[in-house]
């Protein structure tokens, strides 16, 4: 099937607009007729369903922890960007949409790109409207930061809790929805199955993770807005149940998946203290702001951190990126932190890892404060009490929480930190309208593929789970019902479900009947640990080629020998686990095949053949400017489709941030 | 929404407790000024008695006051019985005072006290002189009748417990009634605990002294 | 900080579902290492248990970040464990040595039953935010986001009160199981606000009347609540729910409440 990105005609300014005055409608009888699955409630389910029933849409919305509101993207802590320009400093739809496409390392859709810059705006008006509580200046508007990767401050935020806001935003939006009963809620509820009828995606098979019940919901079509599937590394940044099973059900339905390698490492997460981990800790990106990365100029310096003067200490961020310094974007920030810990500078116990410290911002906070107080000759101890403050109130609640995690107090000791996967770029391929290679099945958010190319800037996933929700799909997804008024709501006695619940449970069955000796876990595990190690912020096609087989020889193992207590019909996070597992064990390899086919590196695909004489990421534009879309063909068996990727406005260059 | 589902929530109880809890601190207000003329002789003391027995409009409050204290009870004890009916089964290892004081916990049980201690305070004074006023020879001497039981070891023990009892009672009633009016924001709050604890020691010492003062012979 | 390792002795509540009796269950774990989360301690705990083929023990987790509002365990008596301003996630085994025996109970109240051992369900908290925990406006009806100023002050506490996580905590440690905690962070984050100002009245009515509805208890001010919130919600949510309450009594424009 020759993949069709359904870009509109016209400029790029122009694109959406027209599409906009120009899709299909669905008048607000008919929309009453059709029903809506939306699988996942982070913002860009929670927003898309609640937007969806206030349209007037039947729709029915799913996750499988006890509420809506737990959804991972309440983790999110840094910020949203917005192109509001609110700081007079030069931002534009234009810019936010060029640092977006550079930051993605030109690997991503022009037009996308361009739509999620041209409603950034109306995402913040939105969120305000619903109460959301953004960060203020003493005038009483909007505050802003800057964030990696940018030189304007566009980025809204609220404390180190954006997340968090914004997702109880959304929430509370679904909420009222539900009230009016446009919206029917499932809760610990997992998708398990695509149920197709006539080539469309027309329902889903779900299990109710309390009884143990497998249930079937009908729907004129279905989103999935499920998510990233970090965890197929088991340690990230995700929660613990994160997972690809949704996406990986589509997938294997006819869904193709695009870029599965695109990984994001995110450079500032607390460090990995022992084989216990379960899972890492991020520390807002907002923190490179103020606080500098530095290891010990001497390899092996075992001395506390503290006894190391200043001209011992390697800042090797504003050493090698003069311009931007500590906010370079994060693929570039981690690999720099990498390659002095194999270089053998790392600190702590694991040497895994750099510090960050503070101590510069305290001093420089203590000195303005003291001058703002008008305290004459202060001490060094006012100062530096006074900047501890401040510090405080920017970034306590991060100090905080680092200080529980690992005991030491980041305000006298600086903070030792190391990259670790966080985002995926990669998701199911989705045109223009968002609607994957399975008509009727749409991808939201995380889950999908689009806006974000090899390598996502900080704040722009909060930017785009919302964009997708709340101003893109309410249109597109009416200009392809527009044709389906005519369709009944088919009942769940028909064939195809009949035979999508066999199938599921006939899996769940051989997974419960295995009776092994190994815990789905430590499967888990051992997944995580070959997909780090060799697909991970650095690769090779040696590595990858290993991690394949290897990855085959642990499915075959996990399908003999995993072992799963209790029993089906009941409350078994074992087999919940098991089946999210079993689907990473496929996924992992998909992403290693589609790592080895890409002989370049760009943003946070680093291949350690393809690099410049600095160490930097070099692509290959010539050959590898293109969407990876592989379809599913059946066990260790895609099939690669390429989307060329045309850049009409913006010229790719080798990214430079010194 | 009327009034009646507006005062049946669990807020609008909570709003009945703390209106006619402020009603009752009020009165304690005035009883305590009574009581404390006893120190300043036998005819100040029933001066003021007599004006409270005998006058129309404090008689007519009385009226209010009988049924005011009756619905904090009733409401109080209802409050106390269903909240102990929220949590069926209860926590093997319980918080106690790690998160909080006891007698915040202990406000049925206080009031419990209370109310067996007003029992046997009404019996001794309130009621057999009502009783003098309406069927007998008219008011008692309350102070002579108070010298006269306040010898009574026993019964001093009962007052000093019921003043025990009352004092952990107010401390957390005089801010629980304020914060269920909403009153204790962030500016008033300290204030408004603070008062509230100088209010519960100094009336109930007053009380206190009372029996005291009889059964030491501190007053004639 | 100084690692060491630790063997403890657990007292955790099995509970097969709903509707069975639950009892405590002893359990050994061994060789913990102080840099463990509570969490990881009870990974280690259900790995042992897979190994000698018996059943783990279920309880919700999350992110394990502290935010998401998942975990929600009664420990020792203590709603998220000793720690405060902590959930259970973020609780260290650096707390604990070697020796202690530690009591997990789930959170328990009438309106939250015992889905299985320590998970319970939370959904009546969902209930109480459909009742009007929300600002009734739709999607693109927004002014600019700036067209409104707020008190940089106003804003600021109405964070603090949108921190709440939903945890649940607040029921747990109430001796009352009230959700009064609860349910005033969500009204005050919403009524400092003008967003919120509109529906102010009804919302707090209509959440109070479904907060009683799910059959949690009353608030009598204890303030259990918020010594236990892991977020920090303050007793002041509380006090102003309550003159939301009294404001929406006195007010006849709020008929279409309940």
């Amino acid at each position: 099937m020759a993949l069709n990105s359904k870009i509109p005609a016209g400029s790029l300014e122009e694109k959406w607009e027209k599409y906009k005055s120009t899709c299909k409608l669905v008048n607000p009888a008919n929309k009453r007729q059709l029903e809506i699955i939306v699988i996942g409630t982070g913002l860009a389910g929670a927003s898309a369903a609640a937007s969806l029933g206030e349209l007037g849409y039947k729709v029915k919305t799913f996750c499988f922890q006890d509420s809506p509101r737990r959804a991972h993207s309440i983790a999110a802590q840094g910020g949203i960007n917005a192109a509001k320009n609110y700081q007079n400093d030069g931002d534009s739809t234009f810019r936010l949409f060029y640092d977006t496409v550079k930051g993605g390392d030109y690997r991503s859709r022009e037009a996308n790109v361009y739509r999620l810059a041209s409603v950034s705006a109306n995402i913040i008006d939105q969120c305000v409207a619903q109460g959301v509580p953004f960060a203020r200046e003493y005038g009483g508007l909007l505050s802003n930061r800057s964030f990696g990767g940018t030189q304007v401050q566009r980025t809204f935020y609220a404390a180190g809790q954006t997340g968090q806001q914004l997702l109880i935003g959304a929430y509370q939006a679904l909420e009222r929805q539900v009230a009016l009963g446009n919206v029917t809620q499932y809760s610990r509820h997992e998708m398990l199955e695509v149920v197709m009828i006539d080539g469309k995606a027309r329902g889903v098979i779900v299990r109710n993770l309390v009884t143990g019940e497998l249930e079937r919901h009908f729907g004129h079509a279905v989103l999935l807005c499920s998510g990233g599937y970090g965890n197929v590394f088991y340690l990230s940044t995700n929660a613990m149940g994160s997972n690809v099973t949704a996406a990986w059900k589509a997938h294997k339905k006819g869904a193709y998946f695009g870029n599965p390698c695109f990984t994001q490492i995110h450079p500032t997460c607390i460090p990995v203290s022992g084989d216990h981990q379960s899972k890492l800790t991020l520390m807002s990106e907002s923190l490179r702001n103020d606080g500098r990365i530095w290891v010990p100029k001497k390899q092996g310096d075992n001395r506390k951190p503290n006894d190391i003067p200043e001209e011992e200490r390697d800042y090797y961020l504003e050493r090698r990126y003069p311009a931007f310094g500590n906010l370079v974007p994060r693929d570039v920030a981690s690999r720099a932190a990498k390659e002095r810990c194999d270089a053998g500078y790392g600190v702590g116990a694991s040497k895994q890892a750099v510090y960050l410290d503070y101590a510069s911002a305290i001093q420089r906070y203590g000195k303005i404060e003291v001058s703002k107080q008008g305290i004459e000759n202060a001490d060094a101890a006012t100062i530096t009490k006074l900047g501890k403050e401040v510090v405080k109130e920017k970034y306590g609640n991060l100090f905080e929480m680092y200080e529980k995690i690992t005991g030491e107090n980041p305000y006298e000791v600086p903070m030792r930190i190391y990259p670790a996967v966080h985002y995926t770029m990669g998701g199911l391929w989705v045109d223009y309208e968002l609607q994957t290679t399975v008509p009727g099945l749409y991808a939201l958010g995380e889950a999908n593929f689009s806006d974000h190319g090899a390598n996502r800037l900080g704040a722009s996933a909060l930017m785009q789970g919302l964009a997708d929700g709340y101003f893109v799909i309410p249109y597109t997804l009416g200009n392809n019902l527009a044709d389906d008024i005519r369709t009944k709501a088919i009942p769940t006695d028909h064939p195809a479900f009949v035979e999508a619940e066999n199938n599921v449970r006939d899996r769940i069955n051989k997974l419960m009947s295995i009776k092994g000796t190994e815990s789905v876990e430590s499967f888990h595990k051992r997944l995580g640990k070959i997909m780090w190690d060799k697909c991970g912020m650095a690769r090779n096609a040696q590595g990858l080629k290993e991690a394949i087989e290897e990855i085959k020889a642990l499915r075959k193992e996990f399908w003999s020998n995993v072992r799963i207590p209790g029993d089906v019909n009941e409350f078994n996070p074992e087999l919940d686990k098991a089946n999210r597992v079993a689907d990473f064990l496929e996924l992992g390899e998909l992403m290693c095949m589609d790592a080895l086919n890409r002989n370049e590196s760009c943003g946070g695909h680093f291949r350690e053949e393809y690099q410049t004489e600095e160490g930097e990421a070099q692509r290959q534009d010539d050959q590898y400017m293109y969407v990876s879309a592989w379809e599913y063909k059946g066990d260790s068996n895609f099939e690669l489709h390429k989307e060329e990727l045309i850049y009409d406005v913006v010229h790719p260059t080798q990214r430079s941030y010194k | 929404m009327s009034w009646k589902q507006a005062f049946s929530s669990s807020v609008g109880k909570k709003i009945q407790m703390s209106l006619t809890g402020i009603f009752l601190i009020l009165f304690l207000i005035v009883h305590c000024y009574i009581n404390a003329q006893i120190w300043f002789g036998e005819d100040a003391f029933l001066t003021a008695a007599h004006f409270m027995g005998t006058n129309v409009v404090i008689r007519t409050i009385e009226i209010g006051l009988f049924a005011f204290l009756i619905l904090h009870i009733v409401q109080g004890l209802s409050l106390w019985a269903k909240n102990s009916k929220r949590r069926n089964t209860r926590y093997a290892v319980k918080a106690g005072s790690q998160t909080s004081p006891w007698y915040r916990r202990s406000m049925g049980l206080l009031g419990t006290l209370i109310l067996l201690f007003l029992i046997i305070h009404l019996s001794k004074f309130w009621g057999p002189n009502r009783f003098a006023q309406t069927f007998g020879s008219g008011e008692l001497n309350l102070y002579e009748l108070m010298k006269e039981e306040f010898q009574n070891v026993v019964i001093v023990v009962i007052y000093l417990l019921g003043c025990f009892a009352l004092a952990w009672h107010l401390v957390h009633g005089v801010y629980s009634s304020m914060q269920t009016l909403g009153l204790t924001t962030h500016r008033y709050k300290t204030m408004i605990k603070n008062v509230g604890v100088a209010f519960s020691i100094i009336v109930t010492v007053i009380f206190a002294l009372m029996p005291i003062s009889f059964y030491m012979h501190w007053v004639n | 900080m100084e690692h060491y390792h630790m063997n403890l002795t657990l007292k955790v509540w099995k509970q097969k579902n709903k509707n069975e009796k639950g009892r405590f269950e002893t359990y050994q774990v061994k060789n913990i290492s102080s840099e463990m989360s509570f969490l990881e301690m009870f990974d280690v705990l259900n790995e042992q248990l897979v190994a000698e083929n018996k059943e783990p023990i279920a309880f919700d987790h999350d992110c394990r970040e502290g935010i998401c509002g998942m975990c929600s365990m009664y420990i020792n008596g203590r709603a998220h464990g000793p720690w405060h301003h902590t959930t259970t996630c973020q609780l260290h085994m650096r707390e604990y040595k070697d020796g202690d025996t530690i009591v997990v109970e789930p959170w328990r109240a009438n309106s939250f039953p015992v889905i299985k051992d320590l998970v319970v369900d939370r959904q009546a908290f969902d209930r109480i935010i459909q009742a009007g925990g929300y600002v009734s406006v739709n999607t693109g009806n927004a002014v600019d986001a700036n067209a409104i100023p707020i008190e940089k002050h106003d804003a600021d506490e109405s964070f603090a009160s949108a921190a709440c996580i939903g945890c649940g905590a607040c029921v747990a440690a109430c001796p009352n199981a009230s959700a009064m905690l609860f349910v005033s962070a969500k009204v005050s984050h919403l009524s400092l606000l003008p967003q919120g100002d509109p529906e102010r009245k009804t919302r707090a009515m209509n959440m109070i009347h479904q907060m009683d509805k799910e059959g949690f208890g009353s608030c009598t001010n204890i303030g259990a609540c918020e010594a236990e919130c892991p977020k920090g919600i303050s007793l002041e949510n509380i006090a102003r729910l309550n003159r939301e309450y009294l404001g929406a009594m006195f007010d006849g424009g709020s008929q279409n409440a309940i």
